[in-house]
């Protein structure tokens, strides 16, 4: 017998259906106190992560956030396509704005607007919120997901990692058009092409 | 026949008539509180039916290769599943258990049977109520229903009855404790199951005036007499919505030690720590429902990480507490009755055969591995991101409330259709595969599930083929195949759960009476516990217990440690994961 186990009561071991007899406020077995340091441990770990990551790691939900009536944040991302409008795909505005520019999308039933054309590398302040319902922006393939909440506008700080076609989706339920609700994102490379198109071909765009 | 339990005879003498004693556990068992747990049990049934049918519908439909709903009947079965299964199957199955925990397991009556009648109809009444609503597809919004959408006022109404119904039933639960302390039905402090009790209707008291912070103003905003914020809607329906869950994994706790006790004798290995661990639950757990905020706009980043690292763990601490002394508190339980052979002879000598032990191992193993390890990496603020609102969600949470909780209810049924319907278990055969076929399937739904969302295939999505979009829109080819596999366990836990419902259907209505005669060694239609119950031990018994390095318990220091390797390294690959994705912040 270890200490620990002495100071036990030294009644029978008794099932969680039976009142404990005795006193119960007894030193834990020593297997306990050795998983419940390592648990303790590791929550500490986890704890942890999270501020680590605020100030090392590269992707952090932070943003600039702000309470906005959803009507001034639809004329302000009228104002935005209005200024940096280069072209239309299947009915949306394409929007090309100055890398470091702060840019808009809202979600709306059941559309993502406008299609912004980034350049890779560079750093925006992406502004997303909401004309009506709550929306998920899901930005397809990278797999970035955010919540978009109607009369709050999200600023996220963004820097396109990768050139490319990319999807928006909605991941948040708004309706009976929810599985319609699509946008899209284009990321050039460094010199303004989009990947498998040649500098002049953009020229001519 | 020995008894697991001896009891003190009662200050007050028990009026005849009104308790039988259950010849297997030594329980005095009140005829009020047996009927009202049949009834909360019934309904948990109805519940679970329509849901299960429902939950079919919904993975013949994402299973894009079917896909046969229609949008609007899909997003609308969507919602009768989730209200149907989370809120309704699980709350009437807890009503059964607090009435159980309260009454039979302290030998005392219960308090005001009648306000359990009045309870009961309130609940089903505000059951048929939003049942109603949905299926005339008047609440069209999912469970969540996430203001500005709207549903029909009698919906919310609804769920306000329901969850006053629940509210009450938790106070009767005080009472009844009260009473039986008065009346001095038991001695010492209250038994550890009925402590795990006292947490989970602690918790349920805490969610539902949450619960009624949510819906009352979300009813009057419906009928248009007032306006509420949908941002503040999100943090207080989380606050229900994830609080509700802590409840399930409060009752689903106290229910592994009560199907350990039931099943091998497993014993409690320190009351101090595992009464600890339920506090802990209470304590911390309703901020932790901040994890389904991580990505939302209307909260700080120290908000966040406050609510979910700070408070959330010391809740995660006490699930690992947990999940180490359940398996110790059975492999000491087997060690102490002579199975004592090497790290896993308690493993090996286990009764596999017996419903209730299988269900509680599969609970214990899906719900810590899977559901647990899945939780707590996908509730971190910035792996979040890459989380949020895809199928790796309910991926995680099938894993815990369906494969966990689910799976300890069905357990602890195949002992209360003897012990309190005084039924035998009918297809005994089929009962004996069910928790197999259930928990499997399960698992496998959960992980291709959590698979294709790291994919970014969304949840709530009725169609991944874009095919109505303005663009053109592919997922990765795997995500075919992955959600084909995700079908297959899903269907293959469907017939699990049909099963389930057969047995406790047909064992209920039609089942051959349960008989002191029947319990002999071999008998179909019993749970060995039941035949055999584990004997008492004495202190002579501990010198089976080992006495190395690693404690009374070793084998289950070497699946803890197993449980952490396994939950690092999923942890810190989801870092490593969330580091490809674009700079953001």
């Amino acid at each position: 017998m270890r200490p620990d186990e002495e100071n036990m009561e030294r009644e029978p071991m008794t099932t969680g259906m039976q009142s404990p007899k005795g006193r119960w406020w007894v030193p834990a077995h020593r297997s306990e106190k050795v998983w419940f340091a390592i648990a303790f441990a590791w929550c500490m770990v986890l704890f942890a992560m999270m501020p680590l990551w605020h100030w090392k790691g590269g992707q952090n939900p932070s943003g600039i956030r702000r309470k906005v009536e959803p009507a001034a944040f639809e004329a302000r991302v009228n104002q935005f396509v209005a200024d940096y409008q280069v072209g239309e795909l299947n009915g949306y505005p394409v929007v090309e704005p100055p890398p470091g520019s702060d840019i808009y999308m809202i979600g709306r039933m059941w559309s993502w607007f406008p299609i912004l054309k980034l350049r890779k590398g560079a750093e925006y302040t992406l502004h997303l919120s909401s004309k009506d319902v709550n929306h998920g922006f899901s930005l397809y393939p990278v797999n970035i997901n955010f919540q978009i909440v109607p009369g709050y506008d999200y600023g996220l700080k963004i820097v396109p990692t990768e050139a490319g076609d990319f999807g928006v989706i909605c991941n948040e339920f708004c309706g009976v058009g929810h599985h319609m609700m699509l946008g899209k994102v284009l990321v050039t490379n460094e010199d303004g092409t989009l990947p498998g198109e040649t500098s002049a071909s953009a020229e001519v765009q | 026949m020995s008894t697991v339990l001896e009891r003190p005879e009662p200050r007050v003498p028990l009026r005849a008539g009104l308790f039988r004693t259950c010849e297997v556990t030594g329980l005095k068992l009140h005829r009020p509180a047996e009927r009202l747990m049949k009834a909360n049990a019934v309904a948990a049934t109805v519940a679970l039916l329509i849901g299960g049918i429902s939950a079919i519908l919904i993975l013949l439909t994402r299973w894009q290769a079917v896909h046969l709903l229609e949008p609007v009947m899909f997003y609308r079965v969507l919602t009768a599943h989730g209200i149907s299964m989370l809120i309704f199957f699980i709350i009437f199955f807890e009503m059964a258990v607090l009435y159980f925990a309260s009454g039979p397991l302290l030998n005392s009556r219960i308090a005001a049977p009648k306000l359990g009648w009045f309870n009961f109809a309130l609940m089903t009444t505000g059951a048929v109520m939003v049942e109603w609503m949905i299926w005339t597809g008047k609440a069209d919004v999912l469970m969540t229903s996430y203001i500005p959408l709207r549903a029909d006022p009698l919906y919310y109404l609804g769920i306000i009855f329901f969850a006053v119904g629940a509210l009450l039933v938790c106070f009767q639960f005080f009472a009844t404790l009260v009473v039986a302390k008065r009346e001095r039905t038991y001695e010492g402090s209250l038994p550890l199951i009925t402590f795990g009790a006292v947490a989970a209707a602690i918790i349920a008291v805490i969610t539902l005036l949450h619960g009624a912070a949510t819906y009352i103003p979300t009813f009057l905003w419906s009928i248009g007499v007032m306006s509420v914020d949908p941002q503040v809607y999100r943090m207080l329906w989380w606050a229900l919505g994830h609080s509700s869950q802590q409840i399930n994994v409060a009752a689903m706790v106290a229910i592994w030690y009560l199907l350990g006790a039931f099943t091998v004798g497993a014993v409690v290995l320190n009351e101090k720590i595992s009464r600890t661990a339920f506090v802990l639950y209470i304590l911390f757990i309703s901020m932790a429902s901040a994890h389904h905020l991580l990505v939302d706009p209307g909260f700080s980043s120290s908000w966040k990480v406050v609510n979910t690292s700070y408070f959330m763990y010391m809740a995660v601490l006490a699930s690992m507490l947990h999940g180490f002394t359940v398996p110790a508190g059975v492999e000491i339980g087997q060690r102490l009755r002579g199975a004592t052979q090497g790290l896993f002879g308690w493993v090996r000598r286990a009764p596999w055969g017996d419903p209730g032990f299988s269900s509680l191992v599969l609970s214990v193993v899906v719900f810590g591995f899977v559901g647990g390890i899945t939780g707590v990496t996908i509730g971190t603020e910035q792996i979040n991101i890459v989380v949020h609102n895809t199928l790796r969600v309910p991926g995680h949470f099938h894993a815990t409330v369906v494969s966990g909780t689910a799976m300890a209810f069905m357990g602890l049924t195949y002992y209360l259709i003897p012990l309190i319907f005084r039924k035998k278990v009918a297809f005994w055969r089929l009962a004996q595969i069910q928790p197999y076929l259930f928990a499997g399937g399960m698992l496998i739904f959960s992980i291709f599930m959590s698979f294709s969302g790291g994919f970014g295939v969304p949840r709530r999505h009725w169609d991944i083929t874009f095919s109505n979009a303005p663009f053109e829109q592919a997922f990765h080819p795997a995500v075919d195949a992955l959600l084909g596999i995700m079908a297959l366990g899903g269907l293959i836990a469907a017939v699990g759960g049909g099963l389930y419902i057969l047995i406790t259907v047909w064992s209920v209505f039609f089942g051959k009476p349960f008989t002191e005669a029947d319990r002999v060694a071999g008998a179909k239609g019993l749970p060995q516990g039941i035949i055999r119950p584990p004997r008492a031990v004495t202190v002579a018994d501990e010198a089976n217990l080992p006495k190395g390095r690693f404690g009374t318990a070793p084998g289950t220091m070497v699946l803890v440690l197993i449980f952490l390797a396994a939950f690092a390294t999923y942890y810190f690959a989801n870092w490593k994961l969330l580091s490809f994705v674009w700079k953001i912040g």
